[in-house]
């Protein structure tokens, strides 16, 4: 266990210093700002923009998830298969729309802050968690189908206890990118007004602060890479079994 | 047609008619700011029953219909209907009004638009048309589209109009937002293909590059476009002549180093995929018919791994031209200009004037690329 969430702990603590103790920073960010300007953005704390962050990326991925795995399993099942163009269609076109493009589209709906940064990354993750249920079922080999069939399990006892947790290590990977695809995109949803660490590099673009853009950048890239540490040491675990043995 | 593929038509229609039900055609405004009034589809002025009523009945009939040549007959015939409502809706609305008044697309439009294009994109692929073909068939209604714009059936709306206004901002958008793209892409394929080479030919190597452009590739873009402006503008400051050549911490340079980062990950890792998916028997063989490294590389090893490095340049094609649209945050052009610039003045269609030529250019880019993909495919299938 230890071996597979040893970086992340490590990683999540160096953060949680950085946020808490920014000023630990100064010597390098001096480097980079012009004399004279501020070094620390003290506008609010950062410890509360990351927790934002971290509640609108947690949030997104919750709904993104649970609607992904539904769609996933839904085109994978006999009655659905007819739907499988519609989904992949929809998925290559989600694609196909940048990010910032969803955002721009869903301020005058939602309004500014929160709500069109939550649309964005639900839209966003959405597409890795599909495409890695439907990949991860369909690779349940025929012979584990017919094995389960032949032990009298039901459509959704097999979906449950046999096809689901085969496919679990391959949904994890979707997941993954889906959470450490978000943590960068929410940075751009600052430009709209939601409450998070891209405020600080947002504030540093406007005001020529390279400092502020330096931390802001260095503070969300930790966090996407805690983040991927901590899902790929998951992943691992359930590739050991470990989590389907329970 | 099987009961299942009537209730996936059901799929495009229900919603295409749904939307026109719930959400109006048109939005209607007395000036460019203010809110707009909603103009049904089927209203007095700027809507017309009869459309609406014919506009039903296609859609039905994409449901009921027994073939899938008559599906995407049907589907292109209500969206060219849709088109024509629009336009004739606009010029409705428009002629008892100021000139200041704006007619804008509403939600019903847009959402009727997708899901019957959608529709139209599903028969087609369930018919199994070839890409080539399916680029061929697409052209007819761009031109239609094209010639609309052209004759000027499209100029009440007002997304047109915000294109009038500022014709040279987004003639240079589109020419920054082109350089943006290919000057990523060019030096990104220039390392990309051979670094991918190289984890194929060097585990060693790979276990160094693959790691270290997954972390670039995990570093926020917003991010990656403001830590670029710090070295590259200090380059500048040292040696003020590289001025002249464009680099510097604000414009176009960091935002083409920046995409090109991101470009090397997915091209890297696809050649190296593409490489080692090559059958050993075949590279035996080449090898047996006493081909050199050099040769074998060239004339057997590339051909084959070809429609698998295509998937990862299309991938980043598409990327990098979605990506670029940040770049106008730090001065570096593009259509991203247009977005934050009708962002930061709460205007809509200006937001949809940079949006959708960027959402065009990435579906003209990935169906190109599916074209290529599928010819090399075949290719080597014969």
């Amino acid at each position: 266990m230890r071996r597979y969430f040893l970086a992340p702990l490590v990683l999540a603590a160096l953060l949680v210093v950085l946020l808490l103790r920014p000023e630990l920073m100064t010597p390098l960010l001096r480097l980079l700002a012009e004399p004279g300007q501020d070094l620390i953005y003290d506008r609010k704390p950062l410890m509360t923009l990351a927790l934002w962050h971290l509640a609108l990326v947690g949030a997104a991925g919750l709904v993104a998830t649970v609607i992904g795995l539904a769609l996933g399993i839904l085109v994978t099942r006999p009655g659905g298969a007819e739907f499988m163009t519609l989904a992949r269609m929809a998925s290559n076109l989600g694609q196909t729309f940048p990010p910032i493009a969803v955002l721009a589209v869903a301020v005058p709906l939602l309004g500014f802050g929160f709500e069109p940064t939550f649309l964005a990354l639900c839209v966003y993750g959405l597409l890795p968690v599909f495409e890695t249920t439907v990949a991860g079922l369909r690779g349940v080999s025929a012979p584990v189908r017919e094995a389960a069939r032949g032990m009298g399990l039901s459509g959704v006892q097999r979906l449950w206890r046999v096809e689901l947790p085969l496919a679990m290590p391959v949904i994890l990977t979707g997941i993954r990118l889906s959470t450490v695809i978000n943590i960068g995109t929410a940075t751009i949803g600052s430009t709209v007004g939601a409450v998070g660490l891209g405020e600080v590099i947002v504030a540093g673009l406007q005001s020529g602060n390279t400092a502020f853009v330096a931390q802001g950048a260095a503070l969300v890239a930790l966090m996407a890479i805690c983040a991927e540490t901590a899902l790929r040491g998951l992943g691992r675990l359930a590739d050991s079994g470990a989590l389907t043995r329970a | 047609m099987s009961a299942p593929a009537r209730r996936a038509a059901l799929v495009y229609a229900g919603p295409a008619l749904g939307g026109l039900a719930l959400l109006p055609l048109l939005d209607f405004r007395a000036n460019r700011i203010v809110g707009g009034d909603g103009v049904m589809a089927w209203a007095a002025t700027g809507g017309s029953a009869y459309a609406t009523a014919l506009l039903a009945a296609l859609a039905l009939g994409t449901i009921l219909s027994g073939s899938q040549v008559l599906r995407l007959a049907l589907a292109l015939a209500a969206l060219a209907l849709l088109g024509w409502m629009a336009g004739q809706g606009a010029e409705a609305l428009m002629a008892e009004t100021s000139e200041f008044a704006r007619v804008s697309l509403g939600g019903g439009f847009w959402i009727a638009a997708a899901f019957l294009a959608l529709a139209a994109a599903d028969a087609a692929a369930r018919i199994g048309l070839r890409a080539m073909v399916r680029i061929a068939l697409l052209a007819g209604p761009v031109a239609a589209l094209a010639l609309a714009l052209q004759t000027g059936f499209f100029d009440d709306l007002s997304i047109l109009r915000e294109y009038d206004a500022n014709r040279d901002v987004f003639d240079a958008a589109l020419a920054g937002h082109l350089r943006l793209v290919l000057g990523a892409l060019v030096p990104a394929l220039l390392i990309g293909l051979p670094l991918g080479w190289l984890c194929f030919a060097c585990p060693r190597a790979r276990a160094v590059i693959l790691p270290v452009l997954n972390i670039l590739q995990t570093t926020p873009s917003i991010a990656m476009f403001g830590l670029l402006m710090v070295p590259l503008g200090a380059l500048a400051r040292s040696y003020p002549g590289l001025r002249d050549w464009g680099v510097g911490g604000i414009g176009a340079a960091p935002a083409i180093v920046a995409l090109a980062l991101y470009a090397l990950l997915p091209i890297a890792a696809n050649t190296y995929a593409g490489l080692s998916g090559v059958p050993a028997a075949m590279r035996e063989a080449g090898r047996g018919m006493g081909l050199s490294p050099a040769r074998l590389l060239a004339q057997v090893e590339l051909p084959l791994a070809l429609p698998v490095i295509l998937t990862g340049i299309r991938i980043t094609v598409v990327q990098t031209i979605g990506l670029a649209a940040v770049a106008a945050l730090i001065g570096g052009g593009g259509f991203g200009t247009l977005v934050f610039r009708g962002m930061g003045q709460a205007a809509m269609d200006l937001v949809l004037l940079g949006t959708l030529p960027i959402v065009a250019l990435a579906i003209a880019a990935s169906l190109a690329f599916d074209a290529m993909i599928e010819a090399t495919a075949r290719g080597e299938a014969a």
